[in-house]
């Protein structure tokens, strides 16, 4: 495997020996509870104090929004986000509960937000003192995500919106949420425009967060209902009607296929963050018994364990390529089957996993016979949710193929 | 030792790729790769080996076979990732040459030591190889030759050489008694006949070749332990020319999907052509990644090359399946005649897949590697 540090410039290799030294005494202990696959299915207060607090230490460590402008609480430094990365996983910390503010609301900030707004919001949203949510998706606009229905009527300097936003992660949570509104009902895509709202302090005066349950029984996502929320146009980004373009920023960001690499820290190993990778499968396979023998040794389950190996190495082989324009054909054309590769590859390996299982992998959560604590159907299940979110898998082959291979457009 | 980031592709790897693919384009495009290997389509037809003798030459004197050999014996010891470069761009021209079979055999040879210098130094001055190692059975372990050696003789024959009516020297595993040694001879040598098999893919030519008391000089005297060191960059550059020959497939099968029009539309819109053509691109991707992990792997992580090239190959073979299925499918009726050129292709790339063994045998050793072997 590569060695992810023999490239480094002057400025990335000084940040990676502070990232080392730092981690080396500050990386936190696991907890005594429970922690859910990721963040988006943060249930307690106790898991997002805990998750806060780990976000909180590593910003003021400067291993959180290296890349971003000092002005707006970033590192200022450049291309160091990777590297911070690289050693929070090393170091095996926690992932970071404002998933969805670092990965998508930032990025559209800094690109969209006047300066005001960006001085205000992105400091807080870097540290975790403020968490984000999206609120994109409705009951009726889910692919066709431009068909979005939720209603803000001008009202003098202000606007009030009415509407149903739907499988908004960390709602419960949240103090802001990126949105989507239709400003124009006479026109689709340039009918929409994007605003940043604030949702805790809206509680119950405008706004109502009901709580989804998934099929695996988590938490986590919800429904938000608008009624007559006032909105100021200072919190809009973007002008007016141009919400699309803003939406794109936020989705290719979401997609890792964004020019700014982010925040994302993990590799904590416990129980509970169970990733669907081959290390584990193997790890599995090595237990499980199969006609009798080992799984391990048996020749077609083997064929099928080195296929989705073969295929993990190939993704993370295709970020590193990403890096090599020499070896590209299309600058965009790696990074956009990212989301695609990374969330069918999990799922491919998580549903074999189910196989070399066996008759155990009817065992779940809380059965003390279950292969690896039940975690394997956890997995299986969540990987849904990477397959649908963020475009499904049919929305992106749509996008590459019509972006990359030039095909014609689906509309 | 480590792999750098970047897989050590150079300025002057990118350089060399990007003036092998403008060579290929300007001097080789399809039409004219069609008008030279596909004359007769008679299945009876004698088995001819028309290549452009004349391009070859120039791409001699551009010093492209002498990129592998090493330094010590005036080559230019390029990294293996520029080659694959290389290798990629003369796939995608599907060029009829003996390239890949003389980069081949220089890997064998470097892996020699010493005594393969004065075979080297030849291909530095222009020499063209092949191996000559397989059984009738088609097995890739070399232990399995049906060649034998005696008081410097060979005897026997050895099948599914690649390019045989190409190349000036045979490189030849033969057993010696307990043993496996590699001998270089003249592929017109007293003694030899080359007899063309029938083969599927145009572009290029194999053969059988029977030895009967052909005096031969001994380059290796541990012949299995020099091919096990070079297998990885075998398999590594074979996958390289596979993706090239991918992405002409790809490329070729959109614009048709661009351009052909059904139900009033370019049939690229509809998702039953538009995704699988995506899931081709997918996959060219995660071998041509692999292809250069795999290739970096030669030279900076030797200890993993073997189990880096499986997964290249595997994949790559992967690919040329389904690209290849993908590319007749969505050309219809005319991609399935004669006259269209995706067939050269196709065939091209089904040799690739099963040749130096395909996906399932490539994981196979990549299991016994990753798991462990079953006792």
């Amino acid at each position: 495997m590569s060695e992810s540090d023999s490239k480094d410039t002057l400025e990335q290799a000084e940040f990676r020996q502070h990232c080392r030294d730092w981690l080396s005494d500050n990386t936190p202990a696991e907890p005594s509870f429970r922690l859910p696959i990721s963040a988006l299915e943060i249930m307690t207060e106790e898991q997002l104090k805990y998750l806060k607090d780990w976000q909180k230490s590593a910003y003021d460590a400067g291993l959180v929004g290296c890349d971003y402008p000092l002005e707006y609480g970033g590192g200022g430094r450049t291309n160091c986000q990777r590297i911070a990365n690289e050693e929070m996983h090393r170091a095996k910390t926690p992932y970071m509960p404002n998933i969805i503010g670092l990965g998508m609301a930032a990025p559209t900030l800094l690109h969209h937000g006047q300066e005001e707004l960006k001085k205000h919001l992105l400091p807080r949203l870097l540290s975790g003192e403020d968490i984000w949510c999206q609120g994109f998706s409705e009951p009726g606009s889910g692919s066709d995500l431009a068909s979005v229905q939720t209603f803000a009527q001008r009202d003098g300097d202000a606007w009030i919106i009415n509407g149903h936003k739907v499988w908004t992660s960390l709602a419960h949570f949240a103090e802001w949420m990126i949105i989507l509104l239709r400003t124009d009902k006479t026109e689709k895509h340039g009918g929409l425009s994007y605003f940043v709202v604030p949702i805790s302090s809206a509680l119950n005066k405008g706004v109502t967060v009901k709580p989804l349950i998934k099929m695996t029984g988590e938490t986590g996502f919800n429904e938000v209902l608008f009624e007559d929320l006032p909105v100021n146009d200072g919190l809009r980004l973007g002008g007016l009607g141009q919400g699309w373009q803003v939406a794109t920023t936020t989705l290719l960001h979401e997609r890792d296929a964004g020019e700014l690499v982010t925040p994302r820290s993990g590799g904590m190993k416990n129980a509970a963050s169970h990733n669907a990778d081959t290390t584990n499968l193997i790890d599995l396979a090595r237990k499980a018994q199969y006609n009798g023998k080992p799984a391990v040794q048996d020749p077609l389950l083997r064929d099928r364990i080195m296929q989705q190996l073969i295929r993990e190495t190939a993704l993370q082989e295709n970020q590193r390529r990403t890096r090599v324009p020499a070896l590209l054909e299309h600058p965009a054309r790696l990074q956009l089957q990212n989301k695609l590769l990374r969330s069918e590859i999990a799922q491919e390996i998580a549903a074999l996993a189910l196989e070399v299982a066996g008759a155990s992998a009817s065992l779940y959560l809380g059965d003390e016979n279950a292969p690896a604590g039940g975690q394997w159907p956890l997995a299986y299940m969540s990987t849904y949710g990477n397959t649908i979110a963020a475009g499904t898998s049919e929305v992106q082959r749509n996008i590459l193929g019509e972006r990359i291979l030039s095909l014609a457009k689906s509309k | 030792m480590a792999q750098p980031d970047d897989y050590g592709f150079s300025e002057e790897a990118a350089l060399l790729k990007d003036s092998a693919r403008k060579f290929f384009k300007s001097n080789f495009p399809t039409d004219k790769l069609q008008k030279m290997v596909a004359d007769n389509p008679d299945s009876a037809r004698v088995q001819e080996s028309n290549w452009d003798k004349a391009l070859w030459q120039q791409l001699l004197e551009l010093g492209w076979t002498l990129l592998a050999v090493p330094e010590s014996a005036d080559g230019l010891g390029l990294p293996a990732v520029a080659v694959a470069g290389l290798v990629e761009e003369a796939g995608r021209a599907a060029f009829p040459c003996p390239l890949l079979a003389t980069l081949n055999t220089t890997y064998v040879l470097a892996a020699c030591g010493e005594s393969a210098n004065a075979a080297l130094r030849e291909i530095a001055e222009g020499t063209t190889a092949t191996l000559a190692l397989t059984n009738r059975t088609g097995s890739w372990l070399p232990e399995d030759t049906e060649v034998v050696v005696s008081e410097g003789k060979l005897n026997g024959t050895a099948y599914f050489v690649q390019d045989a009516r190409k190349v000036d020297k045979f490189l030849v595993c033969a057993r010696k008694g307990t043993a496996h040694s590699l001998h270089w001879v003249a592929s017109d040598a007293p003694g030899i006949a080359v007899h063309a098999d029938a083969i599927v893919d145009l572009t290029r030519d194999q053969a059988h070749v029977g030895f009967v008391d052909v005096e031969a000089d001994e380059v290796c005297e541990d012949g299995l332990k020099a091919l096990e060191q070079a297998f990885p960059a075998i398999c590594t550059m074979l996958a390289a020319d596979v993706i090239g020959a991918a992405e002409w497939q790809l490329q070729t099968t959109a614009e048709y999907a661009r351009t052909r029009t059904q139900f009033d539309r370019p049939i690229g819109f509809f998702q039953a052509v538009k995704h699988p053509l995506v899931d081709v691109m997918i996959q060219i991707d995660e071998a041509k990644s692999l292809v250069y992990n795999a290739a970096c792997a030669i030279d900076h992580e030797p200890q993993r090359a073997a189990e880096y090239a499986h997964m290249a190959k595997a994949s790559a073979s992967e690919t040329a399946a389904f690209a290849s299925s993908r590319s007749v499918q969505f050309h219809g009726g005319i991609g399935y005649t004669w006259e269209c050129y995706v067939q050269l292709y196709f065939k091209r790339q089904k040799h690739s897949q099963m040749l130096w063994g395909d996906a399932a045998w490539h994981r196979a050793r990549l299991a016994d590697i990753v798991l462990g072997e079953v006792g």
